[in-house]
C-alpha cells in the first residue's frame, strides 16, 4: 500500500485527485496501477518505450528512485511515491 | 486570452525576488485558487539551483517542488505555477522555457533591466503545446475585501 502524490498539472487526468492509493509492492507496479486507473496520465508519465519521461522524476520519500532500485524499489504501507516534474528554463 | 488575477502581495514578492536576484534569474512558485477565476494570492521564492549561467538559466530542485505541492495541500491552496526572471531580456518565454513547460501551470516571467522590473507577463500552454499570453489583472488590497465581508457578515 503506497500513496502516490499526483503533481498539480496532471490532476486533470485523475479527476482532480491529488493522490492515489496503490496496493502494489514496488514502484513500477504502483505507477502501472495509477495509469490503469487513470489512462490519461500514461502519456504524460511514460515515453513511447514505457520509461518514465525525460523531465519527470519519481521519488520515494526524499530519494530519487534512480538512487534506489528504480521501478523495483520496494514500497510498503505508508510509503509516499511522488511524481516530480523537473522545473527549469532560462532567458535564451 | 485567459486571465490571471495577481494580488498586490504576491506581485510584490515576485518583483522583489526578481530585482534582488539580478543579474541572476530568480524563481519561485505561486499559489491561490482556480475555482472561477485563477487568482494568485501568494508567491514564495525558491533557490535557483543552477550552478552555472544563472544570469540566463534557472532550475528548481525536486525537493523544493515536492515541498511546494505539500505547502499547497496543507494550506488549502492550489499550486498555480512557476515564476522566474529574465535579466536584460524580454518577459517572453524562451525555447528552454517551452521545452520543460507543463500544461495547466501559469508561467509568470519578469523582465528585469538594470536591476529594475520592466515587465511582468504570464503565459500558459495551449492545447497545441504553445505558450499563449495571459491577461494579468493586478488586484489591489484584497485584504480590504475580506475585512469588509467579515464585518458585513457579523
Ligand atoms: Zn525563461
Amino acid at each position: 500500500m503506497a500513496k502516490i502524490i499526483i503533481p498539480t498539472p496532471l490532476r486533470k487526468f485523475t479527476d482532480n485527485q491529488s493522490s492515489f492509493q496503490a496496493t502494489s509492492g514496488n514502484v513500477g507496479e504502483a505507477l502501472n496501477e495509477l495509469t490503469t486507473a487513470y489512462p490519461g496520465v500514461k502519456g504524460h508519465l511514460f515515453d513511447d518505450n514505457g520509461q518514465v519521461r525525460q523531465f519527470i522524476k519519481v521519488f520515494v520519500g526524499e530519494d530519487d528512485v534512480k538512487d534506489l532500485d528504480n521501478n523495483a524499489t520496494l514500497v510498503e504501507s505508508g510509503t509516499v511515491i511522488s511524481i516530480v516534474p523537473a522545473i527549469a528554463g532560462g532567458s535564451c | 486570452m485567459t486571465e490571471l488575477i495577481l494580488t498586490e502581495d504576491a506581485r510584490k514578492v515576485i518583483i522583489k525576488d526578481a530585482e534582488s536576484a539580478y543579474p541572476h534569474e530568480c524563481c519561485g512558485f505561486f499559489y491561490g485558487s482556480d475555482d472561477d477565476k485563477r487568482t494568485v494570492t501568494e508567491a514564495i521564492p525558491v533557490v535557483n539551483t543552477k550552478e552555472e549561467n544563472r544570469e540566463r538559466r534557472f532550475e528548481i530542485s525536486a525537493i523544493d517542488y515536492m515541498k511546494a505541492e505539500q505547502y499547497a495541500d496543507e494550506n488549502g491552496l492550489t499550486l498555480l505555477g512557476v515564476y522566474h526572471s529574465h535579466p536584460e531580456h524580454a518577459a517572453i518565454p524562451s525555447e528552454h522555457d517551452l521545452r520543460q513547460a507543463l500544461p495547466y501551470f501559469s508561467y509568470i516571467v519578469v523582465s528585469v533591466k538594470k536591476a529594475k522590473t520592466a515587465a511582468v507577463l504570464s503565459w500558459k500552454l495551449n492545447d497545441q503545446g504553445r505558450f499563449e499570453q495571459e491577461t494579468v489583472i493586478n488586484q489591489n488590497n484584497p485584504f480590504d475585501v475580506d475585512v469588509f465581508l467579515s464585518s458585513f457578515n457579523q
